[in-house]
């Protein structure tokens, strides 16, 4: 387990209330996650999980409260917005690779675009990062001729292509095989033994117990519990939580 | 049936001009159309909602009435539409050059009216494109411009493709009307001519106008076809 580096927080959300028409996804949500470390977030579906994981790079906006990013509040809109973004990884549950684009594309286009890279260097250091996750010998290939768990590894690796200061994972496995599951999860492992600041939204417990600094237990839209994981498994505070583990723990 | 052959210049005239004015007009509608599609999905909801008005409008109105409003709107607002005499393109398509005003005005007309059904061509397009797409390019940091260009048009072309060819058809056979609005010798006004004023008999002329848009439109649909059955393949 990576030692947490102390001093300011690089996300902080507070009192953040977010609704869908009537739905009332996100109640007064605060959360702060320091540099380095690793928070997961569970709960049952519904209970504002994903939302709150999109809300952290402004894929979902928010009705009220704050969320601040190393210091700054999120920008509303435009060239400022994008450069926040560009500044925060996101692994989406769909994978979401570019479809017309080989892996390898996938992986430069946002250093290329974005980053003004030289493509060359993009090409360089994207493969690199495609060997970390495992799949450099596929660079050539399109998503669809990989199978689920490679294509998010490719992914992850496409969000860490932009050197992202966090990385959120909107349920990372969900969409997988089960024989699937390994592989992506031991990349996850690795990146958080590694330092990186993520927000983790999964139902795998085993990640959890092992990988996390912190778990989160959402529901109905509130943060309810808020524990390292040790003590978030073996003793869960709140009612909602115990239901939640004896209904996920017992299969 | 001896006009299709007595004639037959001025049927192939009236074919060339009508030629013309659905190339030219395929091109500004293209052109106009994609920049209201733009608009109708930019992030800026004041544009958003300028794309959608043009759409209402244009989409709404019979292309007789646009036509009577390029063509007697214009001049009631002192227009000849001059800034379509463009150097270069207006001498090699000589009526958009001439005093006479009402080619520029029926062009204009028909692009202004087919825009509006381009643009909804493309949006169809783009809306076919997974919307995770554009989520993960917006993740990375790409801006709506490079989103759209990166990501989403290269892929929403092929799903647009068919509806834009049907909207393209359908604006040649509308290109019949700028025979009404003053454009003397396109394939309907001829049609006019020699019935009204010369005195060959109806139906032999109309066959002969048919055929005409008939080689514009059937291979433009044959076409279409192939590329709809090679994108199945593709899938």
């Amino acid at each position: 387990m990576n030692d947490v580096t102390t001093g300011e927080p690089l996300i902080v959300l507070d009192a953040v209330n977010k609704w869908f028409g009537p739905l009332h996804v996100l109640d007064d949500v605060s959360l702060s996650v320091g540099r380095g470390e690793v928070v997961v977030v569970i709960g049952p579906s519904g209970s504002g999980k994903s939302t709150l994981c999109r809300t952290i790079n402004r894929l979902e906006p928010i009705n009220s409260g704050t969320i601040t990013f190393d210091g700054q509040p999120l920008p509303a809109e435009g060239k400022p917005l994008a450069k926040l973004r560009s500044e925060v990884g996101m692994v989406f549950q769909s994978f979401n690779l570019f479809a017309h684009k080989t892996i390898l594309e996938n992986v430069t286009l946002g250093p290329i675009k974005v980053r003004k890279e030289k493509p060359a260097a993009a090409r360089e250091r994207g493969l690199a990062l495609l060997d970390r996750v495992g799949i450099a010998n596929q660079a050539d290939k399109f998503p669809a001729q990989l199978s689920g768990g490679q294509q998010q590894r490719v992914a992850i690796a496409r969000a860490l292509a932009m050197q992202p200061k966090a990385m959120l994972f909107d349920e990372p496995t969900s969409a997988l095989d089960p024989e699937m599951v390994g592989e992506v999860l031991d990349v996850m492992t690795s990146l958080a033994s590694d330092g990186m600041t993520m927000v983790v939204v999964t139902h795998e417990m085993g990640f959890a117990r092992h990988a996390a600094n912190r778990v989160i237990f959402m529901a109905d839209g509130q943060l309810v519990e808020d524990a390292p994981p040790a003590e978030f498994f073996a003793n869960p505070r709140s009612e909602r939580a115990r239901d939640f583990l004896s209904k996920i723990l017992t299969h | 049936m001896n006009v299709l052959i007595d004639k037959f210049d001025v049927f192939a005239g009236g074919f060339w001009l009508t030629l013309q004015i659905c190339f030219l007009a395929a091109i500004g509608a293209l052109i106009l159309g994609a920049v209201v599609a733009v608009l109708r999905i930019s992030p800026v909801p004041p544009l958003r909602a300028l794309g959608t008005s043009y759409v209402n409008v244009f989409r709404n109105m019979p292309l007789t009435v646009v036509m009577f409003f390029a063509a007697f709107g214009l001049p009631a607002l002192g227009s000849n539409a001059d800034f379509l005499r463009i150097p270069v393109i207006d001498s090699l398509f000589t009526r958009l050059g001439t005093d006479l005003p009402y080619f520029r005005f029926a062009l204009i007309a028909l692009v202004l009216y087919t825009a509006a059904f381009v643009c909804e061509a493309l949006r169809s397009g783009v809306n076919a494109v997974p919307s995770g797409q554009a989520e993960a390019a917006r993740s990375l940091g790409l801006t709506f411009g490079q989103n759209l260009r990166y990501v989403v048009l290269p892929q929403s072309w092929k799903a647009s493709i068919v509806p834009l060819g049907s909207v393209i058809i359908a604006m040649i056979k509308n290109s019949a009307l700028v025979g009404f609005f003053g454009v003397v010798g396109d394939l309907s006004q001829t049609a006019d001519q020699l019935t009204s004023a010369e005195g060959y008999a109806f139906v032999p002329v109309a066959l002969g106008i048919s055929i005409g848009y008939l080689i514009m439109t059937v291979p433009l649909g044959t076409l279409l076809d192939r590329i709809e059955k090679r994108q199945a393949v593709a899938r």
